[in-house]
């Protein structure tokens, strides 16, 4: 038999529509427009779930995004996604739900025998035990997770997309229910952007769960159906189901989750992303989120049957299914009546037990007029049944409330609905900095300023009455459309929605049981992690009162539905026991997200290979052909070598730096940062910038530089060259270009807006081939209408011409130390005059050389790399580049700070060339640099490695770093341990490994 | 993310812009005559209100300009934004109580 709790009519589920679907591998049918909690309970599944502590068996709490208990997983494979609440899954066909934290079933699961330990697992419980011996926790807790674990993720990766938008409005409405409808339709009326934006597939909220409330006379959802209509009707009003508000930022920036396919089933959306991730740019916030029923927090008040009140009203009005066929009503309220009422009408047998002594009012007379019982000044003390509850014994309250005395009776009951009042939802309200002020009449927190341009309305306001929510909906709405700069601000008259008024509550928050708390029985007021009262009082014994670490202790609200039934039950709860007022406890911070995202949300369409874009060079289809292996440099995929039948990257280096000093090589340095500096205070400026001087420089020669922050600690360098009177080329670290470009432009603008100088980023418009090498002359020679002879074209020279056939500028500047040549042509030419060098190359044996030959050939000759040979604490005279700072500029960035008195100090650390005792042995960059070796760390340090190669030019292995006084210590013996325990003795020289006197670069 | 209206290409997001600290610090015109310690206050100190701050933006992801503006450190809110060589805009007790912009 199957949909035994459905109803024979009513609901707003397709009833010619059946959907079939599994849980736990069985089969079950429901309907279209079911939820996965609304079908489950038709077919009268109640065990969804096992708890995360104590595996204690749960059913669905409630019927929205709040549910703490009803939680699995969804799908298989590459689709699959954990901790799906099953209020929010829509049904669809051939659905897969499994439940989680059970094993082998949910039905019997071995983890259950926590709950008989449960006296041995309080709070705080595996951080007491598992943090002994000191460091273990790291390994204990892999078996700990693995047993606590909150369902599984995919291993594959996310077949679907996700889209993301950004966009602006004039009015945001966060919540579809009555009062945000209200407020979109006036401020929509206005001609303003707006977003109406509802979790739920349907538009009506609370609603959509009464089926007796009337508006102007008609049922209320024919007014929601006319409202919808009009707001479809509005071009520059866009309604958005399915979508959940998750986030409220500054100036007024929110994000929100459409599900745009997933009610079709994982793979069915077509050409449509799955997710869709909103960022919302708004001038004005209506919050209209309604409010969140408390749970009572009597004795085992966990037993699948046991939900909220309001739930089993929307069950039955919305859906069609009546969970169960005697309920029990455990209130302090009369909202729950109403629930009482429909389920009596629906054809439960009900029976009422309020905590309060003469509940009175048209509620409870209309509850008597139907004959349901009503057990006044009663506590339900605890519940039978283990997966499902059987019955609830009840008890009299003492006049306190404190207690329970006299005799106990026993009620049968396959479902509890309990209601103890309402919590106001007020996250989003909180996130964008808003204040809560406590409402007594309430017993929770409410909105009550804010900085940010929102207006808080309806239930998400402490606003029950249907009539008030309408109100205030119009008139937010009118409000904000007008702030915002449409409307008038007129107000349309409030329909009339006439209800029987609510008496008063009484405020239990802990409902005794006949047993002392924490003996026997479990109130739970935090059913996602397990939390209960009792722990709650344990926390304070121990200390941990402040609301910030009561929540950490008990982790009371840090599961997945961040405690939205339980945090206001904890906050009162622990100012009864340190009794204070409970706005003295206060709140947690409420943090975005509101719900769970999907990381694919998040990521939107920034995944794959459009998570960071390649930035390529003009020879990189060359590249390509010629099998290079690339190095991420920033953005740029640069060529870090070049293999040769099937050689690793040592013997390919080994064999291109070779041969780049004994014939010539090529390497493209397009992605080097090119900087076109144009104007006629162009010379001053860089005389600024650079510590060495400018202003004598002649048109067409070249200059290398070192440029420092005002701390006189290098940053970058590179070579500039002078093209004209009032303009110059100049290069930066590829990696530097975008910092130097700021920092130029921070200079001229903020500092020297008199000065005119007018810097324009240059590197992409130029493709430069870079030849070095003994051979260097002869082979561009062979392509170049430019005069090379070495007496007309000198080393740190620049000239024009062509080299094959097309325009370029040549420039004579070398990082090798050999004969090197940049030619530097527009882009569209690189691959043309690349792949012109590669063939007349062939003649002098050109070897293609990539960024990691580069490294060494460089590190031979003690060229350094700025931001691997410096860190930002290292002066040109720590480099011992003191030749290239002015002596007699009379300024220029950092200069000043070369004479503080920690700059100018003997002892800094020096770079200095560091030499292996064994030659063969190549140290990892990163190693420490000791004089005195001990048997562990901590060894004081006196600096480190920062480049290391094998050389075959020099035989050896070279090494260069930063010591403490190292140009002192030029010839002492140091050691270099390393983490495999091995030490390294290592001599301190001069960092220059090749060819000293720099002959070959100007040959 | 704060919403920061750039002089010259209006309002943008955060995203848009850096922001390098605090403004109208300037550089001193004679560095050599300054004692180490004045030096140093001028290279690594900074003020770290709780209230109005005037700091330096550069609209790195647009124009590429430099600008300054007023925001409250506590509130985030901001009251205004000016070029570099304008007066700071007035921000009223009314407006710094109101807390709305």
């Amino acid at each position: 038999m199957t949909q035994t709790n459905r109803l024979s009519s009513g609901g707003r589920v397709n009833r010619a529509k059946t959907v079939k679907f599994t849980f736990d591998g069985k089969t079950y049918e429901g309907f279209e427009g079911d939820t996965l909690s609304s079908a489950l309970l038709a077919n009268n599944v109640h065990l969804v779930g096992r708890s995360f502590k104590y595996h204690r068996p749960r059913g669905v709490l409630t019927a929205g995004s709040e549910e703490p208990n009803a939680i699995v997983q969804l799908g298989e494979g590459n689709r699959t996604e954990p901790n799906c609440r099953t209020p929010m899954v829509e049904l669809y066909d051939g659905l897969k739900a499994t439940a989680q934290n059970c094993w082998p079933s949910v039905n019997f699961d071995i983890g259950g025998i926590n709950n008989k330990l449960s006296r041995f697992f309080p709070a705080g419980f595996y951080y007491k035990t598992f943090m002994w011996p000191k460091g273990m926790w790291e390994k204990y807790e892999h078996v700990i997770r693995a047993s606590a674990g909150m369902g599984n993720a995919p291993s594959e990766n996310d077949p679907d997309t996700y889209a993301t938008k950004h966009v602006h409005c004039d009015v945001l409405v966060a919540g579809g229910g009555v009062s945000g409808l209200a407020a979109a339709l006036t401020a929509g009326r206005t001609g303003a952007r707006v977003i109406l934006a509802e979790e739920h597939a349907e538009f009506g909220g609370q609603l959509l769960s009464d089926a007796d409330a009337t508006i102007d006379g008609k049922p209320a959802m024919e007014w929601v159906e006319a409202t919808l209509a009009e707001l479809r009707s509005m071009e520059e009003v866009t309604i958005l189901p399915r979508t959940t508000v998750t986030a409220y930022y500054d100036h007024n920036f929110l994000s929100a989750l459409e599900r745009v396919t997933d009610h079709l089933g994982h793979g069915n959306g077509g050409d449509l992303p799955r997710q869709r991730f909103w960022q919302i740019r708004a001038k004005q916030v209506v919050l209209a989120q309604g409010a969140i029923e408390r749970p009572m927090l009597f004795g085992d008040n966990d037993r699948p049957g046991v939900m909220l009140a309001s739930a089993v009203r929307t069950y039955i009005n919305r859906f069609g299914v009546l969970p169960g066929k005697n309920v029990v009503v455990f209130t302090n309220n009369d909202s729950a009546y109403a629930t009482a009422i429909d389920a009596h009408k629906a054809g439960a047998k009900v029976t009422i037990v309020d905590i309060r002594e003469n509940p009175a009012g048209a509620w409870v007379e209309k509850a008597k007029a139907l004959s349901i019982q009503i057990h006044t000044n009663m506590a339900v003390i605890g519940t039978t049944g283990y997966r499902k509850v059987t019955g609830v014994d009840i008890m009299p309250l003492t006049a306190d409330g404190k207690g329970v005395t006299g005799q106990s009776q026993r009620i049968d009951a396959d479902i509890v609905a309990m209601s103890s009042g309402w919590n106001p939802m007020i996250s989003l309200f909180s996130q964008g900095r808003g204040k809560l002020r406590y409402d007594e009449k309430l017993t929770s927190f409410v909105p009550d300023h804010c900085q940010w341009a929102n207006i808080s309305v309806g239930a998400g306001n402490g606003e029950f009455t249907l009539e008030g929510c309408l109100s205030q909906g119009l008139a937010a709405g009118s409000k904000a459309a007008q702030d915002a700069g449409f409307g008038d601000g007129v107000v349309p008259p409030t329909p009339a929605a006439p209800e029987d008024a609510q008496g008063d509550m009484r405020i239990l928050w802990y409902i005794p049981s006949d047993r002392p708390l924490g003996r026997g029985r479990k109130h739970f007021h935090e059913f996602q992690n397990d939390s209960t009262v009792a722990d709650i009082h344990l926390a304070e014994r121990e200390g941990f009162v402040s609301v910030e670490h009561l929540k950490r202790y008990t982790t009371t609200g840090m599961g997945t539905d961040q405690g939205k039934t339980s945090n206001v039950n904890a906050i009162a709860i622990m100012s009864q026991i340190r009794d204070v007022k409970i706005p003295m406890v206060g709140t947690t911070t409420f943090r975005p997200p509101y719900t769970p995202l999907t990381f694919g949300a998040a990521a939107g369409h920034a995944v794959g290979e459009l998570f960071l874009q390649k930035r390529k060079t003009a020879m990189h289809p060359t590249h390509e052909e010629m099998g290079a292996v690339y190095e991420d440099v920033g953005d740029w995929k640069r060529p870090r070598y070049f293999p040769k039948d099937g050689e690793d990257m040592h013997a390919a280096v080994q064999r291109e730096c070779k041969q780049v000093r004994e014939t010539v090589g090529m390497m493209d340095a397009s992605t080097l940062g090119k900087i076109d500096i144009q104007g006629p205070d162009a010379a001053e400026f860089l005389n600024m910038i650079y510590t060495n001087a400018w202003l004598k420089l002649g048109v067409g020669k070249a200059r290398y530089g070192l440029m420092c922050n005002e701390h006189g600690m290098v940053f970058d360098d590179g070579v500039t060259t002078r093209l004209g009177e009032n303009h110059f080329h100049m290069t930066t670290t590829t990696g530097g270009a975008g910092r130097v470009a700021n920092w130029l432009e921070e200079w001229l603008q903020t500092e020297w807006p008199e000065m005119k100088v007018y810097c324009t980023s240059v590197t992409e418009q130029w493709a430069v081939s870079s030849l070095n090498g003994p051979k260097s002359r002869e082979l561009l020679a062979e392509l170049t209408d430019i005069d090379l002879d070495p007496e007309n074209f000198k080393f740190m020279e620049m000239r024009e011409g062509h080299v094959a056939g097309v325009p370029a500028r040549v420039y004579r500047i070398s990082f090798t130390g050999e004969i090197a040549y940049e030619i530097n042509v527009p882009h569209r030419y690189g691959k043309h005059v690349w792949d012109a060098l590669i063939e007349a190359g062939k003649k002098y044996d050109l070897v293609l050389y990539g960024t990691e030959s580069m490294h060494v050939l460089r590190a031979e000759k003690g060229f350094i790399i700025a931001g691997q040979d410096t860190d930002g604490s290292v002066t040109p005279m720590d480099l011992d580049m003191s030749w290239i700072v002015g002596k007699n500029k009379p300024d220029f960035l950092g200069r000043r700070s070369f004479a503080r008195s920690d700059t100018s100090r003997p002892g800094r650390k020096q770079l200095v060339g560091i030499l292996t005792e064994d030659p063969n042995v190549v140290l990892p960059e990163g190693a420490h640099v000791v004089e005195t070796v001990k048997d562990r760390p901590p060894m004081d340090m006196l600096g480190h490695i920062s480049s290391s190669y094998m050389s075959p030019n020099v035989g050896r292995s070279i090494a260069m770093g930063l010591i403490k006084d190292g140009f002192n210590r030029k010839g002492q013996t140091l050691s270099v341990p390393l983490m495999d325990g091995s030490v390294h003795k290592v001599t301190i020289t001069d960092p220059i490994f090749f060819d000293k006197e720099g002959e070959r670069t100007r040959g | 993310m704060l919403l920061i209206e750039c002089p010259w290409c209006g309002e943008r997001d955060q995203t848009e812009f850096t922001c390098h600290g605090e403004a109208h610090i300037v550089r001193p015109k004679n560095p050599d005559e300054l004692t180490d310690e004045q030096w140093g206050d001028y290279v690594f100190f900074r003020s770290n209100p709780k209230g109005l701050h005037k700091e330096r933006w550069v609209h790195d992801h647009g124009c590429r300009r430099w600008f300054n503006v007023v925001r409250h450190t506590h509130t985030d809110i901001v009251y205004g934004s000016y070029k570099p060589g304008e007066p700071a805009p007035e921000v009223s007790e009314e407006a710094l109580k109101g807390g709305k912009k």
